[in-house]
């Protein structure tokens, strides 16, 4: 069964300057806390988000998030899609591969933020834009308890 | 006439039976112990409940898919049947067993069905009779399919509830903290084991954290991946991770696989590992006079 | 800083104890932010008789690459600069998440928290050069 996404759940987030990339993070924790997410998941999935809108910003030229809530049967789960019609990605393979000292390149961006979360996907093309959508599912690892049970 | 417009015709007859008779039906079923048993308030709450099921077959079969499990019209009631499907699991009942509650279903609707005086007759009602056995099959495919997605569910949890029974993190001594890893770690665990570790070094204030692996059976390139984020992991907090517990056959292993484990710190044994720590806090141990003299 | 800032981009406080600074890094911090406060901790060690600096992120829930390279450079600064850095406080969450990311900044001396990365400091001797851990 694929996993059922209702658009008008969808909600979308400008990114175009510093303070859209903070507020940005602030609504994608709210809506991961409210679907049921875990704190070690909420960090990952918000600092994910930094990252690729970072990259949205930098690279893009700005453009937008979109922030929808999926359903799978009993799983939950959230997708971002990072959208821009920025010069695109020549070489995406690169681009993924980390390059911490790379100066102005992209860095950990692509390559981080696909290890942090359980689906990556990378749609680009030189000159159109790029789309970038990410995909986590609340696994519900409890957490260590003391003592407890 | 042709066999699928047959099929087609007789389709709709039934979604329009189903609609006639929806209260007799329920009324019907109310009793069954798949509805009984789980709507257990007042037999109102169980006669409601039948009602969503016969209306959700009536699209079903309106729709003309009458084999389709998948068919939107079961959407509606998917949940229900898997609420009344896991509480007959609670009661000890397997899947089968369930679905054969709900062949009892289907003889209630046919009787029903077959004494209908103001339905089709003849040919036509058997083959409306025909559609109706199919669409019963159907529900008690669908029904089968929930009560297993629920037993997988279960599963899943108590999985994940072992991995963490599984994995204490031991307060060796004042900042000393020790986890034994045992079993295979994979990537599901290694991630319960850093949490675990994390949270302790936060509550017990260590500076030393032991992963002690003798317990673990293999140890190739992705076990030492995840060892490694783990240790990486207490470092950013301040805590130094002694890996113990590493048998000869491991140590092989680990260096004919070309994994290198150099930057982490490795001892022998849990107790040389408690050793190090205890020296590097200025903690001496000695043996007093008393002690000699017992055993 | 000739003109106001708004109240979520307020400057980082930056406290001075003894010869060492303290930076409490709290909550949301702006990419133009973290990049000020780089420069404001080079020309305050630069300017000082500071031997160390501790960084204490306990109050933050995201560390990203970004600023994650940012704790790195002024680490890297304050080295050149002949004094210690130590980063201290961070969240277990954060912690795996940049472990996750690739990001375990090796050659920073880190601490479960402010009181230990004084102990530290207050141990070591900033003329010695850089240990492991």
């Amino acid at each position: 069964m694929t996993p059922t996404t209702d658009p008008a759940t969808t909600r979308r987030l400008p990114i175009g300057s510093d303070a859209d990339l903070a507020w940005l993070r602030h609504q994608v924790r709210q809506v991961a806390a409210g679907l049921g997410f875990g704190l070690v998941q909420q960090t990952k999935l918000v600092t994910a988000a930094s990252e690729l809108a970072r990259n949205t910003l930098v690279h893009g030229g700005g453009g937008e998030v979109k922030i929808t809530p999926l359903a799978d049967g009993p799983k939950r789960g959230l997708q971002l899609a990072f959208v821009d019609s920025g010069p695109g990605i020549a070489d995406v393979e690169q681009a993924m591969s980390d390059g911490y000292t790379s100066g102005g390149g992209l860095g950990m961006g692509l390559g981080g933020a696909k290890r942090l979360m359980d689906e990556f996907r990378i749609d680009t093309t030189p000159g159109q834009g790029t789309v970038v959508t990410v995909t986590a599912w609340i696994t519900g690892i409890p957490a260590a308890r003391r003592g407890e049970r | 006439m042709s066999e699928q417009v047959t099929a087609e015709v007789a389709a709709r007859e039934l979604g329009a039976f189903l609609e006639r008779c929806r209260e007799q039906i329920a009324q019907r079923w109310a009793d069954a112990p798949l509805f009984r048993t789980v709507f257990t308030v007042s037999r109102d709450e169980a006669v409601e409940a039948c009602k969503a099921v016969v209306d959700a077959l009536c699209e079903v079969a309106s729709s003309g898919r009458l084999e389709d499990v998948a068919a939107p019209g079961f959407d509606s009631v998917r949940e229900q049947l898997g609420r009344m499907a896991a509480s007959r699991a609670g009661s000890g009942f397997g899947p089968a067993q369930i679905a054969d509650e709900a062949a009892g279903l289907r003889v209630a609707a046919s009787e029903l069905l077959r004494h209908e005086s103001s339905g089709p007759v003849g040919r036509e009602a058997h083959e409306v009779l025909l559609a109706l056995t199919v669409l019963m099959g159907t529900l008690r495919l669908v029904i089968m399919q929930t009560s297993l997605n629920a037993g997988e569910e279960l599963i899943a949890r108590q999985r994940l509830q072992l991995l963490e029974v599984a994995t204490p993190v031991i307060s060796l001594w004042e900042g000393v903290v020790a986890v034994p890893l045992i079993g295979t770690l994979d990537s599901a665990r290694s991630q319960v084991v850093m949490e675990a570790l994390l949270h302790a070094i936060v509550e017990q204030r260590a500076r030393y954290a032991i992963l002690d692996i003798t317990g673990v059976p293999t140890v190739d390139s992705l076990v030492a991946q995840h060892l490694m984020k783990t240790v990486a992991a207490a470092r950013l907090m301040g805590a130094d991770c002694i890996v113990s517990g590493i048998r000869p056959a491991i140590a092989q292993t680990i260096v004919h696989l070309g994994i290198d484990l150099s930057p982490v710190l490795t001892r022998g044994s849990l107790a040389d590992a408690l050793a190090y720590a205890l020296a590097q806090q200025g903690v001496e141990v000695s043996r007093t006079v008393a002690g000699a003299n017992s055993r | 800083m000739t003109s106001p800032l708004p109240a979520y981009e307020a400057p980082v406080p930056v406290l001075a104890l003894g010869d060492v600074l303290l930076i409490s890094l709290q909550g949301e911090l702006h990419d133009g932010t973290a990049e000020q406060l780089q420069q404001d901790i080079s020309r305050r060690v630069a300017g000082s008789a500071a031997t160390g600096v501790v960084i204490d992120v306990s109050g933050v829930e995201i560390v990203d690459s970004f600023l994650g390279r940012i704790i790195a450079e002024i680490a890297a600064a304050v080295r050149l600069l002949a004094a210690r850095t130590v980063l201290c406080g961070m969240r277990p969450a954060v912690a795996i998440t940049l472990v996750e990311l690739g990001l375990t900044l090796p050659g920073l001396v880190t601490t479960l928290d402010v009181d230990r990365a004084f102990d530290v400091l207050r141990r070591s001797d900033p003329g010695r050069a850089e240990e492991g851990t």
